[in-house]
């Protein structure tokens, strides 16, 4: 399943550690970080519930990069 | 400028005046320190911030841990100036890149501004009331007034207009529509009060999608960029590791020589690196380049469906073509009057008055070369014979009209015609009238459309089609076509396809461009499917990678000189960043380099990189 959520990130490079952060959160088969568009292509794993993921992996990112958001 | 933008600018400006005061004042030792703080603070403290929290979750690599760890070392060497200038300099080159971006950004969704905010739905009590385009159901009545942008795909049931379609195919000659003709949303009205019958819902409409398709254009990535983010996350590291190496190695090695360690000087070179260790030069410019160009393409009504395609299309070397509706307009047009005895206008007229009844395509373009209405009062006697034409009376005379055999079993011989195309022959009260050759005629520009491609770098150029060899010879012939497969049946179109990739090199590319309603197959088997005529053909956006919003052939070179464009941008600027940086690198570990000529190198690329990028978006021209 993938859904595709509004971001908030104002470098690059950061877009590019969001997505890395995402992908390795559990229960995420794979993410796409767009900066150009601010806009973040998360594809879940079979059976992830994707509310909790998403609360994951906004936790992971702001891990990486303090000043973002993930509409959710 | 948004807010937060504001106030770093007003932090930088506040900070460079301080910065010169300082420069006045004869302060030394631990007061001048303090008083440098002021404007270093100013410039730079939530950069400090950022690293603190790097730090505290383990992330360390960051920009903002770099340019802390650059600056505060410079600082503790005495270097005050240096280290508060360098933040100030970072903050000046973060503010320009954010604005640049934002602006890039904004100007390239303002391209593709077709999202309607609303439709005046009829009611049944012949009000209209202004509803989401979300809501309104298939079927029902929309009213357009002029000015509006048509909000679904519909159908016209009441009035005529003109409608500018510049933001759906880059056309700015606007179109003419009447009752019964179809309208596809993201097209401006611009003088008649439409009411229109909705086909779709929004969600499937052409504005809907494709805003759709372009907005997730640029998550398909291509080789340049995962080779950028790849190289920024090495990148970073091994250039902080070389710092540190370049820190203590060599005072350390004087050390056991026995000369001075001379740390201040090692430290110092090291610290040089970290200031050039940002990747942000190559993370911005690569991707904004792409998203340019997608954007640029689109506003002149291609639309490429990802970075990846835009970097394949570059490479393309050969090209194929479907003929029918692809370089010829697929509808059938009288091009020719031959060996009549009578004006050609006249035989038309008697011609399209004798097919007056039928609804055969061949009898239509005859009609509309005749171009004014048809009496059918002055007709009767009509008898279409199945497979050889129609006999009829016309104005009292006995009129015959279609094949030689036709002519032949009432005894009249026939002239026959040298053309390629369909001929039909006319014989009136028994005598020969001369005939009449119908074809599918050339699209206006594909000569020029295939001999640009040639100028673009394609080698090879391939026409297929299911017409036959003299047809397919005829039309490769006058377009300068290379060579044409004939006779196809769509499976065997496929064949030819992978017949011809057969004979590609690693990193060839082939394009395959069709008309995206018959070739869907064929269209996904090439490496690059290109569908025309995409405005109002759902299956033309599903199936391509590249979707031509007209017709006009001249729209695929132009697709391929865009993508060169912006694959050449791309490598201008990875080679330029890339390039840039290491000759700084090197001239900071021989010393040569200091942290002023660093900064610039940072954010001096950096906003290089950007403004070429933004290059990619003006493509009117190319």
């Amino acid at each position: 399943m993938k859904k595709t959520y509004k971001i908030y990130v104002d470098c690059a490079n950061c877009a590019n550690k969001m997505e890395t952060a995402a992908k390795n959160t559990a229960g995420v088969a794979d993410a796409v970080v767009n900066f150009m568009t601010q806009k973040m292509t998360v594809d879940f794993e079979e059976g992830a519930d994707d509310a909790a993921v998403m609360k994951a992996v906004l936790k992971n990112c702001k891990k990486v990069e303090r000043d973002c958001e993930i509409e959710l | 400028m948004r807010k937060k933008q504001k106030i770093v600018l007003i932090r930088i400006i506040a900070a460079i005046v301080m910065m010169a005061v300082l420069h006045f004042l004869p302060v030394t030792g631990w007061k001048k320190l303090a008083l440098f703080m002021i404007p270093y603070l100013t410039a730079g403290y939530d950069i400090l911030f950022e690293a603190l929290m790097g730090i505290k979750n383990l992330q360390p690599f960051d920009e903002n841990f770099l340019m802390a760890a650059a600056t505060v070392g410079a600082i503790a060497l005495g270097e005050y100036v240096e280290g508060a200038a360098v933040m100030i300099l970072y903050q000046i080159g973060e503010l320009f890149q954010s604005i640049a971006v934002g602006r890039s950004r904004k100007s390239i969704a303002d391209l593709m501004d077709l999202r309607p905010d609303y439709a005046n739905l009829l009611l049944e009590d012949g009000q209209t009331s202004q509803v989401d385009p979300d809501q309104v159901p298939v079927g029902s009545v929309i009213v357009v007034l002029p000015g509006e942008k048509v909000p679904i795909d519909g159908v016209i049931i009441e009035g005529d207009s003109s409608l500018d379609t510049v933001a759906l195919t880059g056309e700015s000659v606007p179109v003419t529509v009447r009752v019964d003709d179809t309208i596809a949303s993201g097209s401006v009205n611009l003088s008649g009060v439409l009411k229109v019958r909705t086909t779709c819902a929004f969600g499937e409409s052409t504005a809907a999608k494709i805003l759709d398709l372009v907005e997730n254009a640029s998550s398909k990535k291509s080789h340049s960029e995962n080779f950028i983010s790849k190289f920024a996350r090495y990148y970073t590291p091994v250039v902080c590791i070389s710092a540190l190496v370049l820190a203590v190695l060599p005072p350390l090695a004087r050390l056991a020589s026995g000369i001075s360690p001379n740390w201040g000087d090692w430290i110092y070179r090291a610290l040089t690196f970290l200031v050039i260790s940002c990747p942000c030069a190559f993370v911005i410019s690569i991707p904004l380049t792409f998203f340019a160009g997608l954007g640029g393409a689109s506003k002149n009504g291609i639309l490429v469906k990802g970075s990846n395609y835009m970097e394949r299309l570059s490479k393309a070397n050969v090209v194929a073509f479907d003929k029918t509706g692809t370089v010829t307009y697929g509808v059938f047009k009288v091009i020719g009057v031959h060996h009549s005895y009578m004006n050609e206008n006249l035989l038309l007229e008697v011609a399209a008055h004798a097919e007056a009844y039928s609804t055969h395509p061949i009898s239509k373009s005859i009609a509309e070369a005749y171009g004014q209405p048809v009496d059918k009062t002055r007709v009767s006697e009509v008898h279409e014979i199945a497979g050889k034409g129609v006999t009829a009376m016309v104005d009292d005379s006995e009129v015959l009209i279609g094949s030689e055999k036709l002519l032949e079993d009432h005894g009249v011989r026939s002239i026959p015609c040298t053309h390629v195309g369909t001929i039909v022959h006319v014989a009136v009260d028994g005598l020969y009238a001369g005939h009449i050759l119908i074809s599918d005629i050339v699209k206006e520009g594909a000569k020029d459309a295939v001999s640009s491609l040639k100028e673009a770098g394609v080698s090879h150029t391939v026409l297929l089609t299911g017409d036959r060899d003299v047809v397919a010879k005829a039309v490769a012939e006058e377009l300068g076509i290379d060579e044409y497969r004939a006779s196809l049946l769509p499976q065997d179109k496929v064949t030819v396809i992978e017949d011809l990739l057969s004979k590609q090199k690693k990193g060839q590319v082939l394009a395959f461009v069709g008309d995206g309603i018959n070739d869907a197959p064929v269209i996904s088997r090439a490496d690059i499917g290109f569908a025309m005529g995409g405005l109002g053909s759902n299956a033309a956006i599903e199936a391509a990678d590249v979707v031509l919003m007209d017709d006009d052939p001249a729209k695929i070179a132009k697709a391929l000189r865009i993508s060169k464009k912006v694959m050449r941008i791309v490598w201008q600027n990875i080679i330029f960043a890339i390039g840039v940086k290491l000759v700084c690198l090197i001239l900071g570990a021989l010393g040569i380099a200091n942290m002023w000529l660093a900064i610039f190198a940072d954010v001096g690329v950096m906003v290089l990189a950007v403004l070429n990028a933004i290059r990619a978006l003006h493509v009117k021209n190319i």
